[in-house]
């Protein structure tokens, strides 16, 4: 392992530790929900991160399409697993806080629906990928998928939102009247930021694999002409 | 391009007239998936109105993800997805073709079996008006231009059965939350809101976008 990579992964666990600091001891107490809306700050950043994770797959399968370089198909796939895991974490932490606030586990309102189908549609695109028999088409299949897969969030979207929404409006950026105190906004950024720092390690070490599996697998497709020219040899 | 791919849906259409084998076995399904449902619920002929256009759409969606895969398998399995590109050249006149085809197939069965949801359900059947059917076709152009697709997307993996609607499925929910909502609103007031439409068609416009720009990179020997 690099000394940069190391570097990184050390950065990352301190700078969780103190994202765990500030969201138990520096953050304020809200006033109704108390010691529960402390999820808050893993729930959305962990939605942030995964969104940027999920546009960030897109986007490197589109430099696949256009390019037909490998390194874009293993960033999208690093990528596309890394937000799995990230929108798995808000699936999770979503309910833990829904039930005792809203007094109901589920909802199918706008942003829940949408959420459980991006998981659903990443969790496709990783499926096709394992279950591609043909190594050299499932960079290029997965690629297609992966843009037929995003465009469709638009259109979720606004089917969701027309047809029920019950998730509180826009908090961060929203109209006037909304908003966060300043020192949960100051949190908020210290545990977004090491969301974003970890979203990085894993990208960085999930692209490592992808490239020595295509490594492996070029290995393997050469390996029986080897075996059969040394049969030939002997 | 159009010719070309007119050429590849009259020889779709031509092979299912030989055979009937798509069409009969989807429309089976369809047919049991309304009684089945049935059996589940017992629905009385109030609660029946309710639950029907959820039902439809889900009979029709899930039909249609188990007929589409054979879109491109039947070229998987007897090896003449080359013969086809040379025949037809386009990639996305294929796909359109194909498309074209399992769409009229999937309309037809839906409306063989829309009188039959109604019999089975005790609807009025003046409830099956103009409006739902252009809703049905709709969506069913969408959807089987995105299954087309993803049948040849899914033609050379394991587990593809299972596969193809695992990948489609998801994506057709914007589909199925519009077509669902529309149908119930046309059964109370006649008409559906102008955003139902609007979605399914974007959905369409959308898909038909991506599949040509897409289509070179889907369909390869």
């Amino acid at each position: 392992m690099s000394r940069a990579r190391r570097a990184l992964i050390v950065a990352t666990a301190i700078w969780l530790a103190w994202a765990g600091y500030a969201i138990f001891i520096v953050a304020p107490m809200e006033r109704t929900m108390r010691e529960l809306q402390r999820i808050f700050y893993i729930h959305a950043a962990s939605g942030l991160a995964g969104l940027i994770a999920f546009f960030g797959s897109f986007l490197a399968s589109v430099g696949y399409l256009a390019s037909r370089q490998e390194r874009w198909d293993w960033l999208a796939v690093a990528l596309a697993e890394a937000g799995e895991v990230f929108c798995t974490v808000v699936l999770v932490t979503g309910p833990i806080w829904a039930r005792p606030v809203w007094g109901i586990w589920w909802t199918w309102d706008a942003r829940l629906t949408l959420t459980f189908v991006l998981w659903l549609l990443y969790a496709g695109y990783l499926m096709l990928r394992r279950l591609s028999e043909d190594p050299s088409r499932r960079a290029m299949l997965a690629a297609v998928f992966n843009v037929f897969a995003f465009v469709d969030v638009p259109l979720v979207y606004f089917s969701i939102r027309w047809w029920r929404t019950q998730h509180p409006g826009p908090v961060i950026a929203g109209g006037p009247g909304s908003g966060l105190d300043p020192r949960m906004w100051h949190v908020f950024l210290i545990v977004w930021t090491g969301l974003l720092l970890l979203l990085l390690v894993f990208v960085q070490q999930r692209y490592r694999v992808a490239a020595l599996e295509a490594v492996l697998e070029e290995e393997e497709c050469a390996a029986p002409q080897e075996r059969a020219l040394t049969k030939q040899g002997s | 391009m159009l010719r070309r791919a007119w050429v590849v849906f009259a020889k779709e259409l031509r092979v299912e007239f030989r055979t009937h084998e798509l069409t009969l076995t989807t429309g089976f399904f369809v047919l049991l998936v309304a009684g089945m449902f049935s059996f589940a619920f017992e629905p009385t002929s109030t609660e029946a109105r309710a639950l029907v256009p959820g039902l439809l759409w889900l009979a029709f969606l899930f039909a249609a993800s188990l007929m589409l895969q054979f879109s491109f398998l039947r070229e998987q399995i007897d090896d003449t997805l080359s013969a086809l590109r040379l025949a037809a050249g386009d990639p996305f006149a294929i796909l359109l073709g194909k498309a074209a085809a399992s769409g009229a197939f999937l309309f037809g069965i839906e409306l063989v079996f829309l009188p039959v949801f109604a019999v089975f359900y005790n609807l009025p059947l003046h409830l099956l008006s103009g409006a739902l059917l252009g809703m049905l076709l709709a969506a069913t152009a969408g959807l089987s231009l995105v299954g087309s697709a993803f049948s040849a997307l899914v033609a050379r993996s394991r587990m593809r059965e299972l596969l193809l609607p695992l990948l489609l499925l998801p994506l057709l929910s914007p589909v199925l939350i519009a077509g669902v909502e529309a149908t119930a609103e046309m059964f109370d007031t006649g008409s559906a809101d102008a955003r139902w439409w609007g979605i399914v068609g974007a959905f369409d416009v959308t898909y038909l976008a991506a599949a040509w720009l897409l289509a070179d990179f889907l369909i390869q020997e």
